[in-house]
């Protein structure tokens, strides 16, 4: 088998980006993306760093400042974000027929096939390419394992001199760049298996790559094991080019106003429950049980808190919109208690199934009218699909401007890409 | 009012030929059906790379880009001599016509009352796309 090579490329700053793309004003200024109801900063360009704004930042904390500043800020804009990674993962495919998409602004890109001396090459030429053709900036990292192509990722970040691109699959990079990555940087190593490497001895990466992967095992299972020989170039992960197919699925929101009524919180319930059901069609999938919960906010601490969570059984698995609504609303109903702030609601299922291989309910004791439903649930789908999402939802989810228990989003751009009424408008004068 | 109905992501199917009815003779068209014309497909040529975006004002009508237009943006082409192109001189971006004399590149409007399109001394250009096609709606069915 000849050796492998992966390429790891992300989005730089990737919702800013998005943002920069479509509004050439804040090329150059501060920028941050606030999470799901403006809760705290989830993304920001070197600017706002270089400010002091840090990852997780909540935004009332930082409001005076950025004010203050003249940082851009924008509520998160998913719609936009979801397209410009498809755009994005489009050129890559043009580059590598063998992706995974890790995350919605990282790729993993097989390149085991081009010669190592062409390598870097033929990333600087993604990278100017996904720049072109998308006006987003990248960084790439080559290594031989996924591990490696994630370090060199993080190298090509921290070292401008390398113009982006970073290749641990050459012995002389990898040599030079190995002794000096702190512990710190590996993949997905958290704050309890750094401090037990460091227990071992090891201050940088290569003590790690050099340590004995038995003693690895011990100390961080088969995790450590594994990273040990991801970092001497050994492959022990490979590419998941298909999602492994989806064993639980929820829908859930912080309400931009506490609920206090039944009556909305049915709502919000059977939105949440209208949406999961779109979520398991586009997937072939079905549920034969949902569980809902709504609880208070322990920021509220001078007031009573509570808490719910109660699982509805369903006859037979189904993925019907009417079906999960009729069931999550009367989970709502079974379980209301008055004289709450509610913060938060949501709906979640577990034990996912494909929809054509459940079993079914006997005819008259609780079997559903698959037919009748599918039909139904088309029509939804597509309506949905052409004028938006939650253009048709069932009745007792409300109309849409009405609900004001729904996600904030003060501070979000247009739809750009997506939305005909919100495309960029551009002068012509 | 405007409504428009091509967005990317979603195509706006033509058909050519439509045979539904089914008595008597099969139509003797049925063998030359072809694939539905597909308005993307005519419009857009390098898809991630394409972007919609909307003309408003009066200075491009000359190149046929009228006020109120959706023009259709590629970000891959490389600007040739009389394109127009959607540009951000010092950070505002507008539509405007490339031209290139050798070394020098300059920017005009498309509109004979205009003034002449002058770029200050060290304004920094950056051609954000270059305009393949327009779509100008006009009425839709009620």
């Amino acid at each position: 088998m000849s050796a492998r090579a992966y390429a790891l490329s992300d989005g730089n700053s990737f919702y800013c980006s998005c943002e920069r793309v479509f509004d050439a004003r804040i090329a150059k200024l501060p920028v941050i993306v606030l999470s799901n109801n403006d809760g705290c900063a989830i993304a920001r360009t070197g600017e706002a760093k270089a400010l002091g704004i840090g990852m997780g930042e909540p935004w009332f904390k930082i409001r005076d400042m950025c004010k203050a500043q003249g940082v851009r800020v924008y509520s998160s804009n998913y719609a936009l974000y979801g397209d410009m990674s498809a755009r994005v993962n489009a050129v890559y495919r043009g580059f590598s027929p063998c992706i995974e998409i890790y995350s919605i602004d990282e790729s993993f890109l097989d390149i085991s096939d081009v010669r190592p001396s062409d390598r870097e090459t033929l990333c600087r030429d993604m990278r100017e390419t996904v720049r072109a053709w998308t006006g987003i900036p990248t960084c790439v990292g080559i290594g031989p394992t996924k591990t490696l192509s994630k370090l060199a990722n993080h190298i090509a970040k921290k070292v401008p001199e390398l113009g982006g691109v970073c290749d641990l699959s050459d012995p002389v990079q990898y040599d030079h760049w190995m002794v000096r990555i702190p512990l710190e940087d590996l993949w997905e190593i958290g704050a309890a298996s750094a401090r037990r490497l460091q227990a071992l001895g090891c201050d940088s990466v290569v003590d790690v790559r050099d340590l004995d992967p038995r003693v690895a095992r011990k100390a961080m299972t088969v995790v450590g094991e594994r990273m040990v020989h991801e970092l001497r170039g050994t492959p022990c992960l490979d590419l998941e080019t298909m999602p492994p197919t989806r064993k639980d699925c929820a829908v859930t929101r912080s309400f931009s106003n506490r609920v206090e009524d039944l009556a909305t919180m049915e709502q919000a319930i059977a939105t949440h429950a209208s949406r999961l059901g779109e979520k398991l069609r586009r997937e072939g999938l079905a549920t034969n049980h949902v569980t809902i919960f709504f609880h208070t906010s322990e920021h509220d601490c001078d007031r009573l808190q509570r808490s719910v969570s109660t699982v509805v059984s369903l006859p037979e698995a189904t993925n019907d919109t009417m079906a999960l609504v009729k069931a999550a609303t009367h989970g709502v109903r079974k379980t209301w208690r008055d004289g709450f702030r509610y913060s938060k609601a949501g709906v979640v299922t577990t034990d996912l199934m494909p929809l054509a291989a459940s079993q079914r309910a006997m005819p008259g004791l609780g079997q559903l009218d698959r037919e009748k439903g599918l039909a139904l649930m088309d029509a939804l789908d597509a309506c949905n699909r052409r004028f938006g999402r939650g253009a048709v939802v069932p009745g007792v989810a409300g109309f849409a401007g009405k609900r004001d228990w729904s996600t904030k989003f003060e501070m979000r751009s247009p739809r750009y890409t997506t939305c005909a009424e919100e495309l960029p408008v551009v002068a012509a004068a | 009012m405007q409504v428009i109905d091509v967005t990317i992501g979603c195509p706006v199917p033509v058909p050519i030929l439509a045979n539904a009815v089914r008595a008597g003779f099969p139509s003797p068209a049925d063998d030359f059906i072809e694939e539905e014309i597909d308005l993307q497909r005519l419009l857009i040529s390098n898809r991630p790379a394409t972007f919609l975006v909307r003309v408003s004002g009066d200075s491009m009508i000359l190149a046929r880009l009228f006020d109120g237009d959706l023009a259709v943006v590629d970000r891959s082409l490389t600007p040739r001599n009389g394109d127009i192109v959607v540009v951000d001189v010092d950070g505002e971006r507008s539509f405007k016509v490339w031209k290139r004399q050798e070394p020098r590149i300059s920017l005009h409007f498309a509109n004979p009352r205009f003034p002449e399109f002058r770029l200050s001394p060290g304004a920094v250009i950056e051609v954000w796309g270059v305009v393949s096609g327009s779509v100008n709606p006009r009425r839709r069915g009620e």
